[in-house]
């Protein structure tokens, strides 16, 4: 039988690999990826409460999740592009200019 | 029997091309996993009798944000890319973080045990079944969420013009 503990499991093993990307990878396509990763991980938690609770409530906001992972992923890889055209780099570590 | 086959099936997918996702060095091959990840989700909606959310996380994760990734992955070089280090040299603060994160989430578990182990997956009312899921999804939508709903469209709105400042060519008359 599936309880909401294995998916709460699973949310949480793709959340925790999603930190893990962030943390590790310098490629700056690969963190916003990671960060999509833990999104996903975060709509897994709200569909299984919205299924053992038998409301809908859970459903709608992962839809609200969808947008803003839709949103950040466009500014995002403006972001990149914009970066690459300045600096020619997808290397985050290269990308110094605020840091003191 | 069938739910858990399902439900082994596709979280093993999920994880095992989530991690493929943030150990490849050729950024093409993660973006190929992040999408076998997301079909994964995608299966795991289905199990929790999600169709509708189902279907947009196919439609805009892997139809829209995954093209989005690929097109740039396109633009910007990636033979030189591969070449370079892929890791920073904070694996150890990441390490403890994610323990950090894990034990956190292993005392919520532990703590919210008795409510967790029950049926994922209630029957539901029959009234309830006699209405599909996304004309639940859609009445709560347009009914009870009506205005996060619209500032869901003004923050699309915001990204679009965001995106397209970002990324557009400097005139010269702003240099």
């Amino acid at each position: 039988m599936v309880t909401t503990f294995h998916y709460l499991l699973l949310a949480a093993a793709l959340f925790t690999i999603g930190v893990i990307g962030v943390l590790t990878r310098r490629n700056i396509m690969i963190i916003l990826m990671s960060i999509e990763l833990m999104m996903n991980a975060v709509n897994i938690n709200l569909i299984a409460f919205s299924a053992r609770l038998q409301q809908v409530t859970g459903q709608v906001f992962a839809i609200f999740v969808i947008t803003v992972a839709a949103a950040e992923a466009a500014v995002g890889l403006g972001i990149v592009i914009a970066m690459f055209k300045n600096k020619e780099t997808m290397n985050i570590n290269e990308i110094d200019l605020m840091k003191w | 029997m069938l739910e858990l086959i399902l439900f082994y099936t596709f979280g093993t997918i999920a994880v095992v091309s989530a991690i493929l996702v943030i150990t490849r060095h050729n950024v093409v091959h993660s973006a190929a996993f992040l999408g076998a990840t997301l079909f994964a989700v995608a299966g795991i909606f289905l199990t929790l009798q999600a169709e509708f959310l189902a279907g947009v996380q196919v439609i805009v994760y892997v139809g829209g944000i995954l093209v989005l990734f690929v097109f740039v992955i396109m633009l910007i070089a990636v033979e030189r890319s591969v070449h370079e280090r892929q890791y920073n040299r904070q694996r150890t603060i990441a390490l403890i973080t994610s323990a950090i994160l894990i034990v956190e989430i292993a005392y919520g578990l532990y703590r919210g045990r008795d409510s967790l182990i029950l049926p994922s997956i209630v029957t539901p009312p029959a009234a309830a079944a006699a209405v599909g899921n996304s004309e639940q999804v859609g009445t709560a939508l347009y009914t009870s969420y009506l205005l996060p709903f619209e500032i869901a469209s003004i923050l699309l709105l915001v990204a679009i013009v965001g995106a397209v400042v970002l990324a557009k060519k400097r005139t010269p008359a702003e240099e």
